[in-house]
C-alpha cells in the first residue's frame, strides 16, 4: 500500500515490478539458451525460470494492489491494471503449461519460445498500464513484434511462416494507424498524457475540431487491428490457422484481452468526453464482430480455424460491454475476457493435443468418438465448448449475463438481442463439435490422440474446474474483483 | 414429519438425483440400472409425503428456502411449493422410476450414461418446477436441454441428430430472448428500488409500465410457447419424440411438454398481467391453442407410424391445456393443470407400450400390426385403457381435465369452447382406429404371431399408470384441492392489476414508448 507521485527513478522501479521481474527471466532464458548444448534432452529448466518469472511478477503484482498513483502520471498503479495482468499472467502460464507437449512433439526450441513468450507478456502489461500514449505505443510494439515472430515460430511449416508475414504485414499498418492517431490526438490537445488529453477535451479545447474525430477514428481503427474486429479481422482466420497452436490460444486470449483492455481504459475513462464521436463506430463494431465470424464458423471443417472465428466473434462480446461506456460494462467486459481467456486456452489445447503431430487430426471428423475413447478428454472439451457457447453452468454463461446486464442497463437493446441471437448461431457450430465427439463412432481403424502427459492432464483439469466453479459459484470472483477494481470499477450493479 | 416442514425436502429433491447419476457413472455397467432405478424410486418414495403435507389453504409458497447466491447482483437460491408446482413435482418423480424401468431392456449400449443422463434430467426438471429466482430457474431451464439433447443424440433413432440438434436450437432460441427480459426486469427492479432482483416475489412487487410488458411478455411467452409446444412452433416435438429412446419420449411428453404450460402460469401472466389480458394477445393464444387442437387430431390422424401418431396427439392435449389457461377462469386452469397431470400420464403410457411393441418387432408402422390382442392380451387391455382416456372418456382421466377446461373457457369465451370440443371427437377418430388396427383386426401376419405378452417387468410398469388413470378419473377431487388456493390467487391477481389497466389507456404513444424497456 502506497501512493506513488514518480518523485524519483526509484519510484518506477517499484511500480514496474512485475513487468521487471517478467523480463529479467527472459533475458535470462534468452541468454542462458545460447550457452547451452540441446544434446541430451532438453530438461525442465526453461520452463521453470519462465514460471518463476511469472510467480515473482504476480506476487509484486499483488504486493501493488491497492497502491494508487496520480491519474496524470505516466503509469497507472490501480486496480485495473492488477485484475489485467492476473488475466495475462494466467494466459502465460497455461500457454506455457501447455506448450511443452506441443514443442517437443515438433522439435521446436523452447528457450526462444519462451523468451519471446515473456517478452510479449511484458509488452500486454505495460500496454495495460500505460497511461501516456507513447509508452502505449511502446508497450503494443513489444507486444505485437514478439507475436509476429511466434506466430512464424514453426519455420519449416509454410503455413506458419505464411501466417507469420500476413500477420506482420497487417500488424504494422495497424500500428500505423495507431501512432497516426496519436499524433492527431497530440496535435489537437497538446499531450500524449491521456488523463490530461481527457480533461482539455473535457473542457472543450478539442470541441467540434475534425482533428479529434479523425485521431479517435485511426485509434480505433488500429485497436480494431489489434483485437479483430470486424471488419479490420481478415487476418485472423490465417494467423490463428497457421500459427503453432499454443501460440494461437495465447494470440487469442492475451494479446486480445490486452489490447482490449488499453481500449477500455482510452475510450471509457479518459475520452469518456468524446462518447459521442466514439459510441456509434464502437456499437457497428460490436454488431458487426458478432454477426460476421458467427456466420463463418458455421461453415467451417477444421476445429481449430472455426475456434479461431469464434474466438472472432468473442471480441463482439466484450464490444458490447465497451461500446456500453458505464462502470458496469467495463467491469463486464474485464470478466468476460478473464472467463474467455480460460476457455479458449482449455480448447486450443485439446485441439493441438488430438491434432497430433503436423496437425495431422485437425479436421472435425477427427472428433468421432473422441468422448467415448477418451472420456475425461471429451468431458474437458464439453466444458469449454459449453463455456464457449455460453450455457450454465460455466464461466462463459456468468460472463454473457454480465455482458447483458451491462447492455440492459445502458438500455443497448440492440446490442443485447444481437448477442443472444449470434449465441444461438454459436451453439449450432460448438454443438457439431459435442455430437461428432459423442453421438458418432470413430471409423474402424482410426488413429486416436496419444496419451496425454501429466502436465497437460493437470493444465485441462484446471481449466475445466475453474469453469465450472466460476460459472456455480461467481460470487467469490466477482467479488474479488469488486476489491480489487475499487469504487471507481464498481462491478456491481447494485446502487449504494 | 419434521422432514417435510423444513426447507430442505427440495433440495433434497433436487441433489438427490445428481448424486445417483453420479453415481451410476461410478458403478460398473451392469450396475447402473439399479442404482438408477433405486434413486428414482427413493426420490419418488421422499416426494410423495408432500402431497399429504402440503396445506391446501395456503396461497403461498411452502416448504420455501432462500440462501444468498451471487450476491452483488441480487440473485439467491430460492425454491419454494405452491399449488401450481407441486403436483409437476410429484408427476415428475412418478414418471421418472417408470422411464428408468422401462428402458432396462431397450437401452443396450453405454448404459452408465444412459441412467446418468436420465438422472441429470431429474434434478434439471425439479428444479425449473421449484425455483423462485428468475435466474435459478433459468439456469434449470437450460441445463435440463444438455442431457435430453444427448438422450436423443445418442441412443435415439436413426435422424436423432438431426432431431437432437432442432429440438436443442428451438427451445434455446425462445430462452435466449428471454434471458434478457429476464435480465431487464432484474433493472427495473433497481430503478424503484436501487438494488437489483432476480427474486420471483420482489419482482412480483414491480409495477410495470404497459408497452415494457407486452415486450417482457414477448420474451418470456416465446420460451414458453416453444416448450408447450404451441402451433406454428411445434415441428421440433414430431422429430423429438419419435426419434427419442422410450425413456426420453415418456419424459419429454410426461414432463418437458409441461414446463411451457407451468412457465405461463408461474411467471408471464402473474408478472405481465397486463399484457398478459390484452385481448390481442389473450385472442391469439386461444385461437393459437385452438389450431393445436384441431390441427394436431387431424395430422396425427393420417400418421402411418404409431410413435409419430402419438406425439402429434400432444400437439392436441397442449392446446386444451393453453386453452384453459387463457381462459383466465378458475376451472379452465385447474382442468388445465390436471390435464398436464393427465396427459403425462396417459402419454407416457402410450410411449411406453409403443416402445414394448417396438422391443419385440422392431416396427412402429401400424400397417405391420393388427390382431395382437388373441396373443398380448394384457398388452391390449391397457393400450385400450390408455387410449379411452386420452380420448378423454368419463371415467378416465382425461375426462375431468377436459370437461374443466371446456366449462372454464365456455364461460369465458363460448364460442372457443364449442369449437374445442369438437377436439374431442376427433381424439377419437385418431386413436380409435390405431387401437383397432393394431390390436384388433385380422392377426394375419406370420411375425405377429409369434408375439410375447408382457413380462412381469413391463407390467408392473403399466399398473401405477393405470390405476393413476383411474384414479384421477374418478375421485380428482384431492388433486383439484391443492391447485385451488393457489390459481384463485393467480386469478385474483391478474384481475386486480391486469383489468383496470388495459381499460385505461395511457394518453399517447410518446408516454408508452417512454415505459418502454
Amino acid at each position: 500500500m502506497r501512493t506513488f507521485e514518480f518523485a524519483s527513478h526509484a519510484e518506477y522501479w517499484i511500480a514496474l515490478l512485475p513487468e521487471v521481474g517478467l523480463a529479467l527471466a527472459a533475458i535470462v532464458i534468452l541468454l542462458a539458451d545460447a550457452f547451452r548444448s540441446e544434446r541430451g534432452g532438453r530438461g525442465v529448466w526453461v520452463e521453470t525460470v519462465a514460471v518463476a518469472g511469472i510467480v515473482a511478477s504476480a506476487v509484486s503484482n499483488a504486493w501493488l494492489s491497492g497502491s494508487t498513483a496520480p491519474p496524470d502520471a505516466l503509469l497507472a498503479v490501480d486496480g485495473f491494471r492488477a485484475v489485467a495482468n492476473v488475466i495475462i499472467l494466467a494466459a502465460t502460464l497455461l500457454v506455457i503449461l501447455f506448450a511443452r507437449d506441443y514443442l517437443t512433439r515438433e522439435a521446436l526450441p523452447a528457450g526462444e519460445f519462451h523468451g519471446l513468450l515473456l517478452l510479449c507478456s511484458v509488452g500486454m502489461m505495460l500496454l495495460v498500464a500505460a497511461r501516456d500514449l507513447i509508452l502505449l505505443f511502446v508497450g503494443l510494439e513489444l507486444m505485437s513484434i514478439a507475436a509476429y515472430i511466434l506466430t512464424g515460430y514453426a519455420r519449416r511449416d509454410a503455413r506458419s511462416s505464411e501466417a507469420g508475414l500476413k500477420y506482420f504485414t497487417v500488424g504494422a499498418f495497424a500500428s500505423a494507424f495507431l501512432l497516426y492517431g496519436i499524433a492527431l490526438l497530440y496535435g489537437v490537445t497538446g499531450t500524449t498524457r491521456l488523463a490530461v488529453a481527457g480533461e482539455a477535451i473535457a473542457a472543450g479545447v478539442a470541441g467540434g475540431d475534425p482533428l479529434l474525430t479523425a485521431g479517435i477514428g485511426m485509434l480505433l481503427i488500429g485497436f480494431g487491428f489489434k483485437v479483430a474486429a470486424v471488419p479490420f479481422h481478415m487476418w485472423t482466420p490465417d494467423a490463428y490457422d497457421g500459427a503453432p497452436t499454443p501460440v494461437t490460444a495465447y494470440m487469442a486470449t492475451g494479446v486480445k484481452a490486452a489490447a482490449f483492455v488499453a481500449l477500455l481504459r482510452v475510450l471509457t475513462i479518459d475520452l469518456a468526453d468524446a462518447v459521442s464521436i466514439w459510441h456509434r463506430a464502437v456499437w457497428w463494431l460490436a454488431i458487426l464482430t458478432m454477426i460476421v465470424p458467427n456466420m463463418i464458423a458455421l461453415a467451417q471443417e477444421s476445429v481449430k480455424r472455426m475456434l479461431a472465428y469464434s474466438s472472432v466473434a468473442h471480441a463482439g462480446y466484450v464490444l458490447v460491454g465497451v461500446a456500453s461506456a458505464s462502470a458496469l460494462g467495463r467491469s463486464a467486459s474485464l470478466f468476460y475476457l478473464a472467463a474467455y481467456t480460460v476457455m479458449t486456452i482449455g480448447s486450443f489445447a485439446v485441439v493441438f493435443h488430438v491434432a497430433g503431430r503436423g496437425d495431422a487430426r485437425a479436421r472435425i471428423d477427427d472428433y468421432l468418438g473422441l468422448g467415448w475413447r477418451r472420456p475425461w478428454l471429451g468431458v474437458a472439451m464439453l466444458v469449454f465448448l459449453l463455456s464457449l457457447a455460453g450455457f450454465p453452468p460455466t464461466a462463459g454463461f456468468v460472463g454473457k449475463l454480465y455482458l447483458l446486464q451491462a447492455a440492459v442497463e445502458a438500455r443497448e437493446m440492440g446490442l443485447a438481442v444481437t448477442l443472444v441471437l449470434t449465441s444461438l448461431v454459436a451453439y449450432y457450430y460448438y454443438l457439431r463439435v459435442v455430437w461428432k465427439m459423442y453421438f458418432d463412432q470413430a471409423p474402424e481403424g482410426a488413429v486416436g490422440p496419444t496419451r496425454a502427459t501429466a502436465g497437460f492432464r493437470v493444465a485441462t483439469a484446471v481449466c475445466a474446474i475453474l469453469i465450472l466453479l466460476a460459472g456455480l459459484f461467481p460470487g467469490r470472483a466477482l467479488d474479488g474483483m469488486r476489491d480489487a477494481l475499487g469504487p471507481d470499477w464498481d462491478v456491481t450493479a447494485v446502487a449504494p | 414429519m419434521g422432514l417435510y416442514e423444513s426447507h430442505w425436502v427440495l433440495t433434497l429433491l433436487i441433489a438427490l438425483p445428481i448424486l445417483g447419476g453420479l453415481a451410476c457413472l461410478a458403478v460398473p455397467e451392469s450396475r447402473a440400472k439399479t442404482v438408477a432405478l433405486l434413486t428414482t424410486v427413493v426420490e419418488f418414495g421422499l416426494s410423495l409425503p408432500l402431497f399429504w403435507t402440503f396445506d391446501t389453504a395456503e396461497a403461498g409458497f411452502q416448504n420455501a428456502v432462500s440462501i444468498p447466491w451471487i450476491e452483488g447482483w441480487g440473485i439467491s437460491y430460492t425454491l419454494g411449493l405452491d399449488g401450481i408446482s407441486i403436483l409437476m413435482v410429484l408427476l415428475t418423480t412418478f414418471i421418472m422410476p417408470l422411464a428408468v424401468a422401462g428402458s432396462f431392456t431397450y437401452v443396450k449400449s453405454r448404459e452408465r450414461a444412459f441412467y446418468a443422463m436420465l438422472l441429470f434430467l431429474t434434478t434439471g426438471m425439479i428444479g425449473v418446477f421449484v425455483a423462485l429466482d428468475l435466474f435459478l430457474f433459468y439456469v434449470f431451464w437450460e441445463i435440463m436441454l444438455i442431457p435430453m439433447y444427448f438422450l436423443i443424440g445418442i441412443w435415439g433413432g436413426e435422424r436423432r441428430i438431426y432431431s437432437a440438434v432442432k429440438f436443442f436450437l428451438y427451445t434455446a432460441a425462445g430462452s435466449l430472448l428471454m434471458l434478457i427480459a429476464i435480465v431487464a426486469l432484474a433493472f427495473l427492479h433497481r430503478d424503484a428500488t436501487g438494488a437489483t432482483s432476480f427474486s420471483y416475489e420482489d419482482i412480483l412487487t414491480l409495477e410495470i409500465a404497459g408497452r415494457a410488458q407486452l415486450w417482457l411478455f414477448g420474451g418470456f411467452a416465446l420460451a414458453f410457447a416453444i416448450k408447450v409446444p404451441m402451433f406454428p412452433l411445434h415441428t421440433w416435438l414430431p422429430d423429438a419424440h419419435v426419434e427419442a429412446p422410450t425413456a426420453g419420449s415418456v419424459i419429454l411428453a410426461g414432463v418437458l411438454l409441461k414446463m411451457g404450460v407451468y412457465g405461463f402460469l408461474r411467471f408471464a401472466l402473474p408478472l405481465f398481467p397486463v399484457a398478459a389480458t390484452h385481448p390481442a394477445v389473450l385472442g391469439m393464444f386461444l385461437v393459437l391453442g385452438l389450431v393445436g387442437i384441431l390441427y394436431g387430431a387431424w395430422v396425427a390422424a393420417v400418421q402411418p407410424d404409431a410413435k409419430k401418431l402419438v406425439a402429434y396427439t400432444s400437439v392436441a392435449h397442449l392446446g386444451f391445456v393453453v386453452i384453459g389457461v387463457f381462459s383466465l377462469t378458475t376451472q379452465g386452469i385447474e382442468g388445465g393443470i390436471l390435464q398436464m397431470v393427465n396427459h403425462g400420464v396417459s402419454t407416457g403410457a402410450l410411449f411406453l407400450l409403443i416402445g414394448m411393441l417396438y422391443e419385440r418387432r422392431h416396427s412402429r408402422r401400424i400397417a405391420d400390426f393388427g390382431g395382437i390382442a388373441k396373443v398380448m392380451p394384457f398388452f391390449a387391455f391397457a393400450l385400450v385403457v390408455v387410449a379411452l382416456s386420452s380420448i378423454g372418456l368419463p371415467g378416465t382421466n382425461g375426462f375431468v381435465g377436459e370437461f374443466l377446461i371446456l366449462v372454464g373457457t365456455f364461460r369465458s369465451h363460448p364460442w372457443i369452447a364449442a369449437i374445442a370440443a369438437t377436439g374431442v371427437i376427433f381424439a377419437a377418430c385418431y386413436m380409435l382406429p390405431m387401437v383397432q388396427r393394431l390390436l384388433f383386426n385380422r392377426l394375419d401376419r406370420e411375425e405377429n404371431r409369434a408375439l410375447v405378452d408382457l413380462d412381469r417387468r413391463e407390467r408392473w410398469i403399466l399398473v401405477p399408470l393405470l390405476a393413476l388413470i383411474l384414479l384421477i378419473g374418478v375421485w380428482p377431487g384431492p388433486f383439484l384441492d391443492r391447485t385451488r388456493t393457489s390459481v384463485d390467487a393467480l386469478l385474483e391477481r391478474v384481475e386486480a392489476r391486469g383489468g383496470t389497466l388495459v381499460e385505461a389507456p395511457p394518453a399517447g404513444r410518446g408516454a408508452l414508448a417512454g415505459g418502454g424497456e
